[in-house]
């Protein structure tokens, strides 16, 4: 990539990035809302993206990271009185242990083979989850007292209730996973990773320890999936094992689809989209999966690469 | 001693040896080219020196170091470079991407990730791979763009970006035109003042033209070996391959 070409990248990011911020001033209460959930979970698009869009390999069981961030923080804070900072941490290395474990095995296969394997380790994870009941409360879940959920800012304890905090600390997140995304994607780390991803056997002559790679992108994919799952039980304070069921692997991969695979900012546009979609159709009819299926379909049709993927195809080459 | 040297090296495919019990040596620094006819077993051998295909029995020294059960990736960073008889390059990336892969590979993560200036250092050495190969007016072009032709040179770029002790070339000239494999001669000749080149090759022009020693393998082992005028003089190499 060019200076010129870079320059523009990064300024775009950092557009989007203030223009994020600028619309929790002018946005209503109910959309205020939403869009903090929205970039939580769009922060979990971007830790998926990495491992799909630049190193090509599809998993079917991210809801496992994300659920591992969710408990690893909600189970320290509920049951060891961990601290907000210290609850998120131990999500995030939660996650991140957990990747590398999984990658360790499931990395031996590729292709649908990797899909498969993902997807049964996140089964199993999903009914761990169930097994302890006791702890976990299981389908239930449980939901973290607004005492435990509490921020000291300058001597001054805020809750993380609080809509405005919770915006910001949402976008934080987001921006922190956004830009990191943006500086591998850039790095020679990151060209290698999309090296693997277009044709794995070449870079390993190429002298690439290619599992190497692979395993790193998937613990730093995992690791930020459980930041954002981390962040959601703060955030929300709901901790259930309904985020590590099934559809929280498919949506990821459904986000990323939708706003392009393999391009920085397409997992932001993609959540947005679904979430919204989401949101409107089932106003008026509950079988609002339909809506989206439909959705889904007309996408792959029109636009296989999803919306920034095309974009990038036809009008703005630089985009990375 | 030999930069290279193998004893015994086997591959076999079920109750197929596609590799029979090859001793092959080759000294630093010259251009040898290994022929024979199709099925002969020369890409599974060089296959089995890169370390793409494992060998079933046989051992492979490199640089007086024993290297048969070292991954290929780690092989590539002792200076071994190979080149696909199907060209290989990363089709959906830019030229300068395609060498940019070989070129930061040869440098430590700190050089190539730390080092003040090296995003600069990086692109002055992809350059230089690429005008090597007389491809630098294309650096933004995708790989998979290119003619057939260019895409081979390419190839080249990147194995030479790897600053490789030894370099594999598999049937670079094929789907070349005339004037093309002219230049690729004369580049082949430039690379082996540098390292020592190992190549597979059909066309018999250009095997007597830059080949000091000529190797000949027929079912999986070698049937001759020596000078182009020994070889052509070879009564067995002639009912073999070359045809009376």
């Amino acid at each position: 990539m060019t200076r010129a070409a870079s320059r523009r990248a990064l300024a775009l990011h950092l557009a989007v990035l203030a223009l994020l911020f600028a619309l929790q001033f002018v946005l209503p209460a109910y959309h205020h809302a939403s869009l903090a959930r929205i970039l939580v979970l769009a922060a979990f698009a971007v830790g998926y993206n990495l491992l799909m869009g630049y190193t090509g390999l599809l998993s079917l069981g991210h809801a496992m990271f994300f659920a591992a961030g969710l408990y690893g923080a909600g189970l320290t804070v509920h049951h060891l009185g961990f601290g907000v900072p210290s609850g998120f941490l131990a999500g995030c290395v939660a996650a991140f242990l957990l990747a590398l474990a999984i990658g360790a095995i499931a990395l031996r296969t590729t292709g649908v083979f990797f899909m498969i394997v993902t997807l049964m380790f996140a089964q199993a994870g999903f009914l761990t989850a169930l097994y302890f009941n006791e702890i976990t409360r299981g389908d239930e879940g449980f939901v973290l007292a607004a005492a435990a959920r509490v921020l000291d800012i300058g001597g001054q304890p805020v809750a993380l209730s609080e809509p405005n905090l919770r915006y910001n600390l949402a976008l934080a997140i987001f921006a922190a996973c956004l830009l990191v995304s943006l500086v591998v994607v850039r790095s020679s780390f990151g060209r290698t990773l999309v090296a693997v991803r277009e044709n794995e056997e070449r870079t390993r002559l190429l002298g690439y320890n290619t599992f190497l790679y692979k395993l790193a992108a998937l613990a730093l994919s995992g690791a930020m999936s459980g930041a954002a799952g981390a962040a959601y039980a703060l955030l929300f304070g709901y901790v259930g094992a309904t985020f590590a069921a099934i559809q929280y692997s498919i949506f990821p991969l459904l986000w990323v689809l939708l706003g392009g695979v393999g391009t920085t900012l397409g997992p932001l546009i993609g959540t947005v989209l679904m979430f919204y979609l989401v949101d409107v159709s089932s106003e008026y009819t509950t079988a609002y999966m339909i809506v989206v299926g439909a959705a889904l379909v007309l996408l792959v049709m029109w636009f296989p690469r999803g919306i920034l993927g095309t974009v990038r195809q036809r009008w703005a080459p630089w985009l990375p | 001693m030999s930069l290279l040297a193998t004893q015994g090296l086997s591959r076999r495919y079920g109750g197929l040896s596609a590799v029979d019990g090859v001793d092959f040596a080759l000294d630093a620094g010259e251009i040898r080219t290994l022929i024979g006819p199709n099925g002969a077993g020369k890409t599974t051998l060089v296959g089995m020196i890169c370390g793409r295909i494992p060998a079933s029995a046989g051992r492979i020294a490199f640089e007086g170091a024993d290297i048969t059960d070292l991954a290929a990736w780690h092989r590539v960073s002792r200076g071994i470079a190979y080149t696909f008889q199907i060209t290989s390059v990363f089709t959906r990336l830019s030229c300068f991407d395609n060498v940019v892969l070989a070129v930061q590979r040869s440098r430590s993560w700190a050089r190539r990730s730390l080092w003040p200036g090296h995003e600069a250092e990086i692109a002055a050495d992809v350059m230089a791979a690429l005008e090597r190969v007389g491809l630098a007016g294309r650096r933004d072009t995708t790989a998979g763009m290119l003619s057939y032709g260019h895409q081979r040179l390419l190839e080249v770029a990147i194995g030479l970006a790897l600053r490789p002790k030894l370099l594999i070339l598999d049937e670079p000239t094929q789907g070349l035109a005339e004037d093309e494999i002219v230049d690729f001669c004369k580049l082949v000749r430039q690379i082996a003042r540098e390292a020592t080149v190992l190549l597979i090759e059909h066309n018999m022009a250009v095997v007597m033209e830059l080949a000091a020693r000529i190797t000949v393998m027929d079912r999986g082992r070698i049937l001759a070996e020596g000078t182009p005028a020994e070889i052509r003089a070879d009564e067995r190499v002639r009912t073999a391959y070359l045809g009376t």
